[in-house]
């Protein structure tokens, strides 16, 4: 009796052992990069070409139906000082020892994002040509998301008493209608392109090896987080821009598999489950009953 | 258990004049929820895009709920480790366990931004996404809830069994046995829940992976929460015992409380020596000495973990009541810090970022726990859940 007693407890503890083997599960492995959806959309942003005229905040604001920001200086202009419920792109400025650039900031479409993987009835989704979309029917404004994403990018509406994420999805609509996103339409100098995330990576590559001496000589999201399909290339290092240093590794990936180790096709709950109750009978049908008094 | 008189109603007038103070806390509680439904999030809270978790989610729920693993811990020792002899202890356990999740559901409730679109996480079965930690937290939890009040219900129905009502009557005298002969498929269910969503709210952190503090990131964080729960669980047990005892003038289950207090002990080491082991391992011990806020919150969590555990080192300390009390506080102090470091202080959004509650932030989560206290007061004054009655006359004897 007392060894089976002893025995479901360690079964009750082997939920905790399974976490801690997790441990093992979760070390990086050798990571082979991430494919990219084949129909992958993305842009591509050319930190050089950028002249921070912000058409492209404008233009973005326009499209998506966005009220104006004024969050900033004196509560009077449209300029989102980064980005927010009514802002899904915004330009920001690098000035230091590094030299200066602008910095164009929206949502990154992760290949693997993490928005998606902490969505818990798929309100955020990779949808067609890998665009992370957002459908609000299914958000309950958890803002699990927003912990979620390394790159800050999900916003929420505070203001509203209905509220709503906000995040930048690629025009989806617009491209419906056989448009370019906003901000690729309207940008004068083609410091943002669209197109397939394929064909943008190589000619980031293209610029680079072309003018080595001006460039970075990387394309930010190529692996960073498992890879992005928004992409940058720039000539001051990716840090100053306020791109997060990451590792290659799918953001969600820990979690992930902490989740997938743990309730792998719903085993061990189930198993543990049997014999608590099991044990639990066997306690009963012995001659101390705990709840006898009742 | 034979020292012990059957459960029984305490009894007594419910408007004493400390609880006068506690329903004003809860009524100012209850206007602060109202406005937050009427204004919205961004009126009433200081919660932001940096920081989209505040108070709610790391006191009421992450916290709350640990505190309200008093039931679980106790489940355990008496229907797994079949410790029969502290079953006087499981009835007070189980309702705090029932009102404190409940509160913390309705703490989510009131945090999430679409609350009337909450029906749809446990019923869009077709579009759970089995990925995320969040959902199988929400579903737990709601499901936890449910049991706990089936677990709870034969003792509250047992005044209804011989009573006037006839209605009341025929239910409880059907419902009672009925939920007996399940009972064990029942606690069961109760033991494997917050197994599932205690570890997993440790899990939901790690998804913020390289914003997370890498002094608190680890693949250990779901063991962590799921050993803090247990401890937790048990010091909430302990000063409840107490607190009864003085509150209603009953006797102390001092010996009982000691005989917990011997299990918890080396539980806190445990918790302690992993986390400097796991550290080690992950080459992020150096990250002690820091000297910043981060490192400092590490240091000050574990000397808070060992301290009750080196209170109670001596059999002689654990059988005195006052110093079971003390150790008890300090204890749910150290596991309500780790997780509202792991919540808060670890998540590093960016610089220019902060976050502290705001005043309606805080005056909603005193009035639940206001409300919570009056819940309680009221059962155990009416039903029989507490054991060992003394002084205060019951009103009405159980059956």
């Amino acid at each position: 009796m007392g060894i089976t007693r002893r025995a479901a407890f360690k079964a009750m503890l082997a939920g905790s052992a399974a976490v801690a083997g997790v441990s093992a599960a979760t070390r990086p492995v050798s990571a082979a990069p991430l494919e990219a959806p084949a129909d992958a959309l993305g842009l591509l942003y050319d930190a050089t070409l950028c002249i921070g005229c912000k058409t492209c905040v404008v233009k973005c604001q326009e499209a998506n139906h966005l009220e104006p920001d004024t969050s900033g200086i004196d509560a009077k202009y449209n300029a989102p000082l980064s980005l927010s419920a009514n802002a899904k792109t915004v330009i920001k400025i690098y000035k230091g020892d590094e030299g200066e650039s602008y910095m164009k900031a929206q949502c990154m479409h992760c290949i693997d994002p993490a928005c998606v993987t902490a969505c818990m009835i798929g309100a955020l989704t990779k949808g067609p040509n890998g665009i992370v979309a957002y459908n609000v029917d299914y958000c309950v404004g958890c803002r699990y998301c927003e912990i979620a994403c390394p790159f800050n990018v999900p916003k929420f509406q505070w203001a509203s008493n209905t509220p709503q994420i906000v995040k930048c999805e690629l025009c989806r609509e617009r491209l419906g209608e056989g448009k370019e996103p906003a901000c690729t339409e309207v940008c004068p100098r083609h410091a943002v392109i669209f197109g397939k995330r394929a064909e943008l990576l190589q000619e980031a590559k293209r610029r680079i090896a072309a003018a080595p001496d001006t460039y970075q000589p990387k394309v930010y999201g190529e692996t960073e987080a498992g890879g992005t399909q928004c992409l940058y290339i720039s000539h001051v290092p990716f840090d100053k821009l306020g791109l997060p240093t990451l590792d290659d590794r799918p953001a969600p990936e820990l979690a992930r598999n902490i989740q997938h180790t743990v309730y792998k096709g719903f085993i061990a709950p189930v198993a543990l489950y049997g014999i608590l109750g099991a044990v639990m009978l066997r306690n009963r049908r012995s001659a101390d009953k705990p709840e006898a008094e009742s | 258990m034979s020292a012990h008189a059957p459960a029984a109603p305490v009894g007594g007038h419910l408007m004493t004049p400390s609880m006068r103070l506690v329903v004003t806390l809860f009524g100012i509680g209850a206007a602060m929820i109202l406005w937050r439904l009427i204004a919205g999030l961004g009126a009433t809270t200081a919660m932001n895009d940096g920081y989209p978790f505040g108070l709610w989610i790391a006191f009421d729920v992450v916290t709350g709920t640990a505190l309200a693993c008093g039931g679980y811990a106790v489940a355990i020792l008496v229907y797994i480790l079949n410790k029969g002899q502290y079953s006087p202890l499981v009835r007070p356990a189980i309702l705090t366990s029932a009102l404190g999740y409940t509160l913390a559901g309705m703490g989510v409730a009131l945090d999430v931004g679409r609350w009337w679109g909450l029906w749809k996480v446990p019923l869009f079965v077709w579009r759970w996404n089995v990925n995320s930690a969040l959902l199988e937290i929400a579903l737990c939890i709601m499901g936890y809830v449910v049991v706990l009040w089936i677990e709870i219900a034969p003792y509250l129905l047992e005044r209804y069994k011989n009573g006037e009502h006839a209605t009341m009557r025929r239910v409880a005298r059907a419902a009672i046995p009925a939920l007996k002969k399940a009972s064990i498929w029942i606690i069961a269910l109760g033991l494997l829940l917050p197994t599932m969503h205690q570890s997993s709210l440790g899990t939901l952190m790690l998804l913020a992976n390289s914003r997370l503090h890498e002094l608190w990131r680890t693949p250990l964080v779901p063991l962590f929460f799921l050993l803090t729960c247990v401890s937790m669980g048990y010091s909430v047990v302990v000063f409840e015992s107490a607190f009864s005892a003085l509150g209603f003038k009953r006797k102390p289950e001092t010996e009982m409380l000691a005989g917990l207090a011997g299990i918890i002990v080396p539980l806190q080491f445990f918790v302690v020596a992993l986390r400097l082991v796991d550290m080690g391992v992950r080459g992020v011990l150096g990250g002690l000495f820091a000297g910043d806020v981060r490192s400092m919150m590490v240091i000050i969590e574990m000397v808070l973990f060992l301290t009750p555990a080196v209170m109670l080192l001596s059999p002689a300390s654990r059988r005195d009541l006052g110093h079971l009390v003390r150790s008890a506080m300090v204890m749910m102090f150290a596991g309500a810090l780790y997780r509202f470091d792991v919540f808060l202080v670890a998540f590093n959004p960016g610089a220019h970022w902060s976050y502290f509650p705001s005043v309606p932030e805080i005056l909603v989560t005193v009035g639940l726990i206001a409300a919570e206290v009056i819940a309680y007061v009221f059962i155990v004054r009416n039903f029989p859940i507490l054991s060992g009655g003394g002084t205060a006359a019951p009103e009405r004897q159980a059956a």
